[in-house]
């Protein structure tokens, strides 16, 4: 049996991990490698570095602490931020990391997707999708929200780009709720099941951990792959070992 | 003369030469027929689809190198499946050298491919290779074409059923997961193979 996936993600900005609220406000949380190998030694099933910067500057990922990582950690972990090209991309992957994910750069130019896959296989390939219900009650896509002035509401339906990510060789889905990211209010199962019924690659839960039952309940009622989490990690509110035994009491498979 | 890395562009290459280290092993990273011939043990790791793999393999003039190779061989994710005789994924012809299919996961509801994520491990036969490793303790895999259960395997692992997750047949090996990212089990059986 496949294990659920409980995976810590730690915004990098200026070469430190940082959290803000609602993607806002971002306060320093720790130095990279030093916080990797505490969720490596905590049982973290992989990690998820995302360069929060790196796309409104339109810079790639600085590549110092992929490799860094990479020789430290003996757990996967998958590298965001900026990545624009297949070179970038195999930059990164060469330096260590195990999966690619792109957002803002799939938003510009979709056929990245399609040249990421054929170049490195779909197992490489995450797109993240930052995701927010607007007025009308339709979710839509939101690009460059590492930088809230320059983030943008796109016209795109969410639903619709999920459907179009997988066509074009997406190999797993991140979805960031941003309506719930960073208030610990639960993640947003309504919005998760939507996208579970059209996705057929692995999905990941972003936005709204805050308590084990959350984490519950992304499993067993929206049957995500995993769930990605991060203030409450790096705060200690929720350590991993007590979460996922609690996980295998509700009968959830985990990798304790 | 030591552990070699063959080095045919696989992008993993780079965390098996750390989780090596980690080990204490320095294993070079070659192409070199000369090389590998010579060395003590051979890795040939892989990410990416069977058909670039084996392109690149005979490009490098490599396939009856690895073909003929009689010192401890041990593929990892594509590069178990490069050992093995054919893989669906492109219709490609692989090295053979482990009588084996490579089939595509098939697709069922709950049953997301590419399988990624940690799996348990059933050991089925007992072999050095597996040394010290208990029914259950999990690997972490990322593939969406296996290895199907059959004389060539050693531990399963079940994905909508049973498939192989270690394999030998002779003095070649393969692991279907990633040992470099599998934590302190990866670690044993990497040992393991170093020890063989």
């Amino acid at each position: 049996m496949l294990s659920r996936r409980i995976i810590p993600c730690l915004d990098v900005r200026d070469g430190q991990v940082v959290k803000g609220v609602r993607f806002r406000d971002h306060v320093v949380m720790g130095e990279i490698v030093e916080l990797a190998l505490r969720y490596r030694d905590e049982g973290a099933d992989e990690l998820v570095f995302y360069d929060i910067t790196a796309s409104p500057q339109g810079r790639s990922v600085d590549r110092g602490w992929v490799e860094k990582v990479a020789r430290a950690i003996d757990i996967p972990f998958c590298v965001a931020g900026g990545i624009r090209s297949v070179d970038e991309a195999r930059a990164v992957l060469h330096a260590g990391a195990d999966k690619i994910s792109v957002n803002s750069p799939a938003l510009e130019r979709p056929e990245l997707i399609d040249e990421l896959a054929a170049a490195f296989g779909v197992q490489c390939v995450v797109v993240g999708i930052d995701s927010l219900r607007d007025a009308d009650g339709e979710w839509r896509v939101r690009q460059y929200t590492g930088d809230p002035a320059k983030t943008r509401a796109l016209p795109r339906r969410t639903l619709d780009w999920v459907v179009e990510v997988q066509q074009r060789g997406a190999g797993e889905i991140v979805l960031n709720c941003m309506g719930s990211d960073g208030v610990r209010g639960g993640y947003d199962l309504e919005q998760l099941k939507a996208v579970r019924a059209i996705c057929h690659v692995p999905l990941v839960a972003s936005g709204g951990a805050g308590a084990p039952e959350h984490f519950r309940d992304a499993f067993v009622e929206a049957d995500v792959d995993g769930a990605l989490a991060a203030s409450v990690f790096h705060s200690g509110a929720i350590a991993i070992p007590e979460l996922k035994r609690y996980l295998r009491e509700c009968n959830v498979t985990v990798r304790l | 003369m030591g552990v070699v890395l063959v080095d045919a562009g696989g992008t993993n290459i780079g965390s098996v030469r750390y989780a090596l280290q980690r080990l204490g092993v320095d294993a070079a990273l070659t192409a070199d027929a000369a090389t590998i011939r010579v060395a003590d043990k051979v890795i040939l790791p892989g990410v990416g689809a069977a058909g670039p793999g084996m392109a690149r393999l005979r490009e490098l003039g490599l396939v009856e190198v690895l073909r003929s190779l009689e010192q401890p061989v041990l593929g990892v994710c594509l590069g178990m499946q490069l050992l093995c005789a054919h893989s669906e994924e492109g219709d490609t012809a692989c090295l053979g050298v482990i009588d084996a299919p490579v089939r595509r996961f098939v697709e069922a509801p709950g049953l997301r491919v590419p399988q990624t994520g940690w799996n348990g491990l059933s050991v089925q036969r007992d072999h050095p290779l597996l040394a010290g490793l208990d029914d259950g303790e999990q690997a972490y895999f990322v593939h969406s074409y296996a290895v199907p259960v059959g004389d060539w395997t050693l531990a399963t692992a079940d994905y909508g059923g049973a498939f192989s997750a270690v394999v030998a047949c002779g003095n070649f090996h393969g692991m279907q997961f990633h040992p470099e990212r599998s934590a302190a089990v990866g670690a044993k059986l990497l040992k393991n193979f170093l020890e063989l």
